[in-house]
């Protein structure tokens, strides 16, 4: 499967031969697992791992709930209910799943930020990379479908904000808006399609997670340095990689475990720390809570959707080019897909011929940058729709287009990058000196 | 550099991650060291027997707890009250609000049924009064500093602490618009609530001679709340812990052996 050159899979006893001249099954397992893997990854690539785990635990935990949970708008909110005081373990599970969700984006922005530092999306890795794209807007779709299903006040209210989003399309806006939520409200219906639709959207993700991997097993894994791994023969190849397993196995259930036991943690000590006080009251659609706020992982998104008001220039200019079809409503709807989509975009944004940062002097500071307009934005998010936050998200949303559409296109040519070491065992030796042979 | 910073940006994070529940502007909370608090903390239950006298003698006349099964006031980890106890209780405990609580009707006899220990506690939207079933988890303490969540962190949520503050917060004025009385509240977001002060101190006689001043027995219910809002607390930080400390266990074990594999690698000798 993969481009860098190692043994492949013989069946040596007469079971396993039988077995593999009829489905490969076997030599597909070890080729995946034993895939030669840059020796010098460093810590952030474990979260891969991270997210696996994460899938997993979202699926079972989520099908131990599907069996007790009612979607119904008159009994959703006690059947949750029901699951935390009358089920066996079920507090400890909705809770697990409820964080989870809290886990598994952590764990994707730090491996998407990864994969913005060392260039992990530059040829020949865009595919893995829109991919990866794909499957964070799948997990953004479940998890707002999620968060509706308890049925609280910030599920509903939320779920009436997000769909109206839709709402502010010219022209068949209401007509979609009607459509996806099965009525003109947020009403039954709605609840019923994003219960089946949650259930259903984790399983689209294992599916594309196995194209991920098939993808980046086809071009190898990138690393710190962004330097290729050399695959004229089998010897050069392995004076660069080790296989998956067990070295980078181990390392990364490390990682896990690590990252695991600080989960127990807040789920053991502090499960509703990241979540919202308003959705422990059932859903009323006759009352607005003061704040509709979404959960932590959309507030730089929501951010940037609340930075276009009416009295931008920008937003201005487009309503007023385009007579009125594109109003400030509809001009943060697109913002924010935008923010999403210029970061599909990256692999043609970045010009540097470089693929690390590493090596980048000025790419450094202008990622650096980038990081804190995510925090800034996530913050701004969470605050009310008024100065000064409003101008704070606004110029947080303004670098992030910059950075992604002017910055990087011109960085990749007016910057001198440094040079990279020739291979990666250079660069490992450096490290921890030369092997004892 | 990438390092430090990453380091500094998820600390960032992880902190602006609890600033989603900070907006609004919120009344003062006052912060009580409640025994239950910490990963290490426990429901005091004679405080959870004494705060459920205080629902049952003052909160219940306006609201329900529809949410809380009767039978859970004998579990371990919350009043932990004898079962005869449980179901005495629950046959002496009044409807006040028949209209919410058709199913408890009697048709053939033409009359409300005693409750039983099976049944849970009554609804009760008599006055349009919330119910109190998950109230400590529905309210909040603490927003900020600017919506950081950092207060949160370190103090807890502050839901009992809310209701605490609420029940002693009223300062004596009151006001009177489009025919509501309406009375000034510390606590209260606003400042003006809608709830005529429920306790004043010796509303209830506390069988165990605790003092039942307005201080003592607004922490009390503050705690039951607590206590109806998360029955599962103890549990589930006893499971914490356990989780915790074999997940650490986990990681050293993993962490050398990890160190061991790649030795030879990275061409170190280790003394294991």
């Amino acid at each position: 499967m993969s481009g860098i050159p190692h043994d492949h899979y013989e069946p040596k006893s007469k079971g396993t031969k039988w077995v593999e001249s009829r489905l490969p099954v076997i030599g597909l397992l070890y080729d995946t697992l034993m895939i030669p893997t840059p020796k010098n990854l460093n810590w952030w690539w474990i979260w891969g791992i991270v997210l696996a785990f994460c899938l997993a635990l979202q699926i079972v935990t989520g099908i131990v709930l599907v069996m007790h949970y009612t979607p119904h708008v008159d009994l959703a909110f006690a059947s949750v209910e029901h699951i935390m005081r009358n089920v066996n373990g079920g507090h400890m599970i909705r809770y697990l799943h409820m964080n989870g969700a809290s886990l598994f984006f952590f764990a994707v922005y730090i491996h998407i930020f990864r994969g913005l530092y060392y260039g992990s999306y530059k040829a020949p890795r865009e595919i893995t990379w829109i991919v990866g794209m794909i499957i964070y807007l799948l997990m953004m779709a479940a998890g707002f479908m999620g968060y509706v299903l308890p049925w609280g006040q910030m599920s509903f209210w939320g779920a009436t904000v997000i769909t109206g989003l839709f709402g502010a399309i010219p022209f068949i806006g209401e007509a979609i808006q009607t459509w996806l939520l099965g009525g003109p409200a947020v009403d039954n219906a709605t609840l019923n399609r994003f219960f089946s639709l949650h259930y259903l959207v984790p399983f689209v993700i294992a599916a594309l997670v196995i194209v991920h991997i098939w993808a980046f097993h086809t071009t190898g894994n990138n690393n710190p340095t962004g330097v290729d791994v050399r695959k004229g023969s089998k010897e050069e190849a392995e004076k660069d990689t080790l296989p998956f397993w067990p070295y980078f196995v181990i390392k990364d259930l490390v990682g896990l475990a690590i990252v695991v036991t600080i989960f127990f943690a807040i789920v053991g000590f502090m499960p509703n720390y990241l979540g919202h006080p308003d959705n422990y009251i059932e859903a009323n659609p006759l009352a607005t809570p003061a704040h509709i706020v979404p959960e932590w992982y959309f507030l730089p998104f929501y951010a940037i959707l609340r930075a276009f008001t009416a009295d931008v220039w920008v937003v201005m200019f487009t309503s007023w080019i385009t007579g009125g079809i594109i109003d400030a409503k509809f001009f943060g709807v697109l913002a924010m897909f935008g923010a999403i989509i210029a970061m599909a975009l990256v692999p043609w944004l970045d010009t540097s011929r470089v693929r690390s940062g590493r090596f980048r002097p000025m790419f450094k500071w202008w990622y650096a940058l980038l990081v804190v307009d995510f925090i800034v934005l996530m913050w701004a998010g969470a605050m009310p729709a008024e100065p000064p936050y409003s101008t704070i998200s606004l110029i947080g949303a303004t670098y992030w287009f910059a950075y992604f559409f002017v910055i990087l296109p011109i960085l990749g040519v007016i910057e001198k990058p440094l040079t990279p070491p020739a291979t990666i065992e250079d660069d490992f030796n450096a490290h921890y000196g030369k092997p004892a042979e | 550099m990438l390092k430090k910073l990453s380091i500094a940006a998820l600390a960032a994070l992880s902190l602006s991650a609890g600033g989603a529940m900070a907006a609004g502007g919120a009344g003062h909370v006052e912060d009580i060291n409640f025994s239950f608090e910490g990963p290490f903390g426990k429901f005091d239950q004679n405080q959870l027997q004494r705060g459920l006298q205080v629902y049952t003698e003052a909160c219940s006349a306006c609201h329900g707890m529809k949410f809380v099964p009767l039978r859970t006031l004998a579990d371990e980890g919350g009043p932990h009250l004898p079962e005869d106890q449980v179901r005495a209780y629950a046959a002496q405990f009044p409807i006040n609000d028949e209209a919410s609580n058709m199913h408890l009707y009697d048709a053939e006899n033409d009359e409300f049924r005693a409750l039983k220990e099976t049944d849970f506690f009554p609804a009760n939207n008599s006055q349009g009064a919330p119910d109190l079933s998950l109230m400590a988890k529905a309210r909040a303490g603490f927003h900020g500093p600017q919506g950081t969540g950092i207060n949160q962190l370190l103090k807890g949520m502050g839901g009992p602490e809310y209701i605490y503050s609420v029940l002693t917060g009223y300062t004596g004025e009151e006001k009177v618009e489009a025919g509501t009385t309406f009375y000034e509240n510390t606590a209260f977001p606003g400042g003006w609530i809608s709830m005529a002060p429920p306790l004043y101190g010796e509303d209830v006689e506390y069988a165990d001679g605790h003092s039942n001043s307005l201080h003592h027995e607004a922490e009390d219910v503050a705690a039951f709340l607590m206590w109806t809002a998360e029955p599962k607390m103890m549990a589930r930080q006893r499971a914490g812990l356990t989780g915790v400390l074999f997940l650490t266990l986990l990681s050293v074990l993993l962490y050398l052996t990890n160190k061991k594999l790649w030795a030879p690698i990275k061409g170190k000798k280790l003394n294991l």
